[in-house]
């Protein structure tokens, strides 16, 4: 029994290897197979007519000159020590760069992440409150919720909340406050697909026999709730955590640029008009760890809060 | 419909004594009344079951004496009396403090009846919770002890585990206890043995038993007759909504007077000899006939038929299923014979192996070892392409008809579809003459499974299987999903078209006492093996194998006569 | 009694249900599905004729009238240039929607053609497209976008392809998921129990029933290109200003968030409006599918 979970997890753990690797892999052959020529890019894009010695310099200098393979073994070799190259447009050390940029993206995700929750168990327990107005209303608002991008939300809060009613800073100035926008508009969206999700199993956990059971022992409406039906709409979304931390990351890229917050998402997107290959990678390969570590994480979580989890994948 | 009453079995006696006592209930859903003034008395120590069809309005009256009749409901009584206290305007409030208190329920299968995210010692608990408002601990020791009076094994370590973690019967008592823990003077149970295998059916029943020997009034609610007659004192029928029938069990099931009484009881097929239809016309109406065959056992042509030459046969059949690192053989090592004009039931408790053993003759999946033949020639090695042309030869039924159809088809197409496999013309014609077979109006072939009962859901299906002209017809849990008489009516009907069509049947069932009514042979399963085979009767007179001869003892049977509680404590 | 009660104990198995429920076959439409075909027809005018709902020439400047609040002249006001906002919504319709529609359709391609193998091409392939797939889920939302347009350079065309590329795994595995449902179901066994044949059951069954769910599938998807494809238009990495598009049009608009809000709020509205419809018409023609299953 404990020598196939450890087994189980081993798998797991090795799927998550794997899925780095082949993230870093294709990302590197992408880049090669795509016309354009690194060296040029490095000497600031097609534009810059650099002389054929500065582009055999830099050739040398980035070990582009190597054959494909040899190249693509070096970055493997890199990529456990923990070098991520170096930025074409910033001359630094990409593990650097992503290194001061990480923590403040990571805590904004989180923020938005654990604002999102609340909101969502908010939403999920109104949406399946009794009353079929309160039902409507909410599921409105859940849908609402999901449909709104990230970047017409951050204008309309910065608009209503900085511009218009002045109580909060328009732009991430580092102070708490600053915080707040950012978050809830990473926040919202998602809360809205969590809530949509969370009520889907929340009706149907209050339609399952169970119920029935914990009424007939005098359990009150909100017990059933709270002590049944959220554990089993809980589980679902949880089971998503590794998708809703990609998925703020991503939105990070915008909120980050709307409100001026440093960040990996404003870094990402620099080097995304900088055509900085490297400074690309590294953020993406980054973003696929956190990722991956997320979904293991919640993989494992999921197997201890329900048995039939575990069951299904022993 | 008329109540049929022996004198003094009514609930017009005394009612000082009665844990419950409700007269004139009644459950109306917007406007329609599915309970229309039932009586009823429960009794401390006393077992009362409420028989019927389903929309007879049981499982209504079970939960309206919960408080808990549905969204909508309407509940009316003229008086309503729970443990001496009137209910009869109780408000939610108030049912809150009743339940699990004063009355207890105990639904079906407690995979789903209990919470299969909490541990059963919460569930168990909740109750010292939100009626004594005890503390984890206290709680946890009380539900310790309670564990320990039910024999659970290692009650410490049951405790925390979660229902999808325990055997059936394990899961089955806590939910039992989960209803029982605050002693509630009444117990109701709703059909709570439905959909379990007899083993576990058995210990329901016993701790049932055991409950209502402490001193607890037990309702129990259901609709197999057999259950019933094992463990009730006193039987109400319903029927519409309202009480037909009434009496102590041995009397109603004995000699019952009302005809939705008799129909209850001739659809019970355990006792009927193979042969002779369920719901013969002549015996509905001939009350004293009891189960005496109208047409008399299968003769001596069919007798012979066992020296012909298997049509379909299977040797040494192996089927493992792998999943990371466990290996679990869902059949094994399993040899069987279908011969025409024969039935051979297999019958065997979920998980045996019965519904793999099914899919490896239809050559739904390849055999890890061992071979089918079909009429002495290669099927299961044969390749897809070459079998082709054969399969129609080979018909199958299914528990769920609706799932066989193509959700987008109606009747007609389905049957269409399926005649041209057979090379058949597929007119109009033809369909009707599919639907008639199988004794359907010809105006179902315009409608959409949708709009069909689950009855004729499965006589269409059967209809389909049959319009290829197949040889062999493969039913798997063919009725368990049907209501009793509707299941002896499918039972009737397939065992007419095998005696018309000559078909070779093999009949899959959980359910022993339809499979001993339809089978001539019968081969027992269990954990993917065959524990024994042989001419049917002969199984049940002198079973070979421990098991069978316990699959025999637990599976409920009818017994009529005054020795209802005796089957019961004999255990 | 609390509602809560009257659901759970909603189920008894006799207790009557509501005439036609579990019927989809009749079921009149929601009034929210209704809003929402009429809101998408609207859309459509809009890319078909939208001189028809124009009231002022989308590119025409008037600097003379530029910042003007929304008026009974102006509905959604005029933005840096004295351009109408309302005409250059409509206007912006199309591009805006054609991106979302391409999008999705690569999108789609890609993941019938990787979900249908892994579903319908064995085990092992099954397995390769399943580890591909987790693949590139690890690059999730817009970083796969981004990673595209850092290879070929930015545009509208680029983003098309990147949306289209970044919403493939998501569809595919839907889409396997779905097939194999399909072929796993009961109707396919009986199928091959009566002796038919693989492209017989591939052509009447599976492909027939899957349809639905994916064209539902497709609608719902439309509306996240939208926005998938608007964002890389805001961010600068799709349409560029001026064109009349709602990503593009919003980018410009930010500026002057300031001093002119409706520059920003109206094409966003347009934005959330398009993938509420959307979602409320995939959802209504998932529901009514489902009712029949």
């Amino acid at each position: 029994m404990r020598a196939r979970r450890i087994r189980a997890i081993a798998l797991r753990l090795g799927g998550a290897l794997f899925v780095l690797w082949a993230v870093a892999t294709l990302t590197f052959f992408a880049i090669h197979l795509v016309p354009g020529d690194p060296a040029q890019a490095i000497l600031g894009g097609p534009g810059s007519q650099a002389p054929q010695e500065t582009l055999d310099r830099v050739r040398a200098e980035y070990g582009l000159d190597q054959p494909l393979v040899v190249q693509y073994a070096a970055m493997l070799g890199r990529l456990l020590t923990g070098d991520l190259g170096t930025s074409y447009s910033l001359k630094a050390p990409v593990a650097e760069l992503i290194g001061g940029q990480l923590l403040g993206t990571l805590s904004l995700a989180l923020a938005a992440l654990v604002l999102a929750w609340v909101l969502a168990i908010g939403l999920a327990l109104w949406s399946s409150a009794p009353g079929r107005l309160a039902r409507a209303v909410a599921g409105a608002v859940e849908l609402t919720a999901a449909a709104l991008p990230h970047f017409w939300l951050a204008t309309v809060l910065i608009a209503v909340f900085a511009t218009g009613l002045g109580w909060l800073p328009p732009v991430a100035n580092g102070s708490p406050s600053g915080l707040v926008l950012p978050v809830v508009t990473l926040a919202v969206p998602l809360a809205g697909f969590l809530a949509q999700l969370m009520r889907e199993h929340l009706l149907d956990a209050l339609e399952r026999p169970f119920t029935v059971s914990a009424l007939a022992r005098g359990e009150t409406a909100t017990g059933i709730r709270l002590r049944h039906a959220l554990r089993h709409a809980a589980l679902p979304a949880v089971q998503l955590s590794g998708w809703a931390i990609g998925y703020l990351i991503s939105g990070a890229v915008v909120v980050e640029t709307i409100f001026a917050r440093p960040g990996l998402g404003r870094t990402l997107l620099r080097a995304t008009e900088l055509r900085d290959v490297p400074l690309v990678t590294g953020v993406v390969l980054v973003v696929a760890l956190v990722y991956v570590l997320m979904t293991v994480l919640t993989d494992l979580v999921s197997a201890v809060a329900d048995p039939r989890v575990r069951t299904a994948a022993a | 419909m008329s109540e049929v009453e022996p004198s003094g079995a009514g609930p017009s006696g005394s009612t000082d004594a009665a844990a419950l006592s409700v007269r004139g209930l009644r459950v109306a859903f917007g406007g329609t009344e599915v309970v229309r003034g039932i009586d009823l008395d429960l009794a401390p120590g006393r077992i009362v079951a409420v028989v019927g069809e389903s929309g007879s309005g049981k499982s209504v009256t079970a939960r309206a004496l919960l408080g808990l009749a549905g969204r909508g409901a309407l509940v009316e009584a003229e008086r309503f009396e729970l443990d001496g206290e009137d209910v009869s305007d109780a408000g939610e409030r108030r049912w809150r403090r009743l339940r699990g208190a004063k009355v207890g329920l105990v639904l079906q299968d407690a995979l789903a009846s209990l919470d299969p995210l909490r541990p059963i010692g919460r569930e168990i608990g909740d109750a010292l919770r939100l009626h004594l408002g005890l503390r984890p601990a206290a709680a946890r020791r009380r539900v310790l002890e309670l564990l320990e009076r039910l024999e659970l094994p290692h009650p410490t370590l049951t405790i925390d585990r979660r229902s999808g973690e325990l055997s059936g019967g394990m899961r089955q008592r806590a939910l039992i206890a989960a209803a029982v823990v605050l002693d509630p003077p009444v117990l109701v149970a709703d059909e709570p043995t439905t959909a379990l295998d007899v083993g576990v059916q058995a210990t329901v029943l016993q701790l049932l038993r055991e409950a209502a020997d402490r001193g607890t009034a037990v309702l129990l609610i259901s609709h197999d007759l057999a259950v019933v007659s094992g463990i009730a004192d006193e039987v109400l029928v319903l029927a519409d909504g309202a009480v037909v029938e009434r009496g102590p069990t041995a009397t109603v099931l004995g000699a019952p007077r009302h005809p939705a009484t008799r129909a209850l009881l001739a659809a019970v097929p355990t006792e009927v000899p193979r042969g002779a239809p369920l719901l013969a016309e002549a015996r509905l109406g001939d009350p004293s006939a009891g189960h005496a065959p109208t047409t008399g056992p299968r003769g001596g042509a069919t007798a012979s038929a066992v020296d012909s030459a298997p049509i379909l046969e299977a040797s040494g059949l192996r089927r493992v299923y792998r999943s990371r690192g466990a290996e679990l053989a869902a059949v094994d090592d399993v040899s069987l014979a279908l011969h025409p004009g024969r039935t051979l039931g297999l019958v065997g408790e979920s998980g045996s192996g019965k519904t793999t053993l099914a899919r490896l003759l239809l050559a739904l999946e390849r055999p890890d070892a061992g071979v089918v033949r079909l009429d002495g020639g290669p099927w299961s090695e044969s390749t897809e392409a070459a079998r082709r042309p054969a399969r129609r030869r080979i018909g199958a039924i299914w528990q769920d008809p609706y799932g066989s159809f193509d959700p987008r088809w109606g009747v007609a197409r389905l049957l269409r579809d399926a005649l041209t496999v057979g090379g058949q013309t597929s007119d109009r014609l033809a369909v009707q003459k599919l639907l008639e077979l199988v004794r359907l109006p010809s105006a179902i072939a315009a409608s959409h499974p949708l709009e069909l009962s689950g009855g004729q859901r499965q006589r269409v299906a059967i209809a389909r299987a049959l319009a290829a002209r197949p040889e062999i017809l493969i039913a798997d849990e063919p009725v368990s999903a049907l209501d009793v008489t509707v299941q002896a009516a499918i039972l009737d009907l397939l065992d007419e078209l095998q005696r018309e069509q000559g078909l070779a049947l093999l009949f899959i069932s959980h359910d022993l006492g339809v499979v001993r009514h339809m089978s001539d042979e019968l081969a027992v399963m269990r954990h993917g093996r065959v524990l024994e085979q042989g001419p049917a009767e002969q199984v049940f007179a002198s079973p070979q194998h421990a098991y069978t001869t316990a699959l025999i003892r637990d599976s409920p049977r009818l017994a009529v006569g005054g020795d209802a509680r005796a089957t019961a404590s004999t255990r | 009694m609390s509602d809560l009660e009257l659901r759970a104990g909603a189920s008894p198995a006799d207790a009557p249900r509501p005439p036609g429920r579990g019927r989809g076959r009749h079921r009149m439409p929601r009034p929210s599905a209704l809003f929402a075909a009429l809101f998408v027809g609207f859309l459509l005018v809009a890319v078909v004729w939208p001189g028809l709902l124009e009231t002022a020439p989308p590119d025409a400047i008037a600097p003379a009238e530029a910042f003007q609040p929304p008026s009974a002249g102006h509905w959604f006001g005029t933005d840096e240039s004295g351009r109408d906002v309302y005409s250059r919504v409509i206007a912006g319709t199309a591009p805006s929607l054609l991106i979302g529609v391409l999008a999705t359709a690569i999108g789609l391609a890609l993941g019938l053609l990787l979900g249908g193998v892994a579903a319908l091409g064995g085990r092992v392939l099954d397995f390769l497209i399943g580890r591909v797939n987790e693949v590139l889920f690890a690059f999730p939302g817009i970083l796969l976008a981004l990673l595209v347009i850092v290879l070929w350079g930015p545009g509208p065309v680029t983003a098309t392809i990147a949306v289209g590329l970044s919403t493939a795994p998501g569809y595919a595995r839907i889409i396997r998921g779905q097939l194999l449902a399909i072929r796993g179901s009961g109707y396919v066994e009986a199928a091959r129990v009566l002796g038919h044949g693989r492209a017989r059951i591939l052509g009447a069954h599976i492909l027939p029933n899957a349809l639905v769910p994916i064209a539902a599938l497709a609608t719902l998807g439309v509306g996240q290109a939208v926005v998938w494809a608007s964002s890389l238009s805001f961010l600068g990495l799709g349409a560029q200003p001026p064109a009349a598009e709602w990503g593009a049009m919003l980018s410009a608009g930010r500026t002057y968030l300031g001093t002119a809000w409706w520059l920003t709020v109206f094409p966003g509205l347009m934005i959330v409006a398009t993938t509420l419809a959307t979602t409320v018409l995939g959802r209504t023609l998932t529901a009514r599918d489902g009712a029949r299953r």
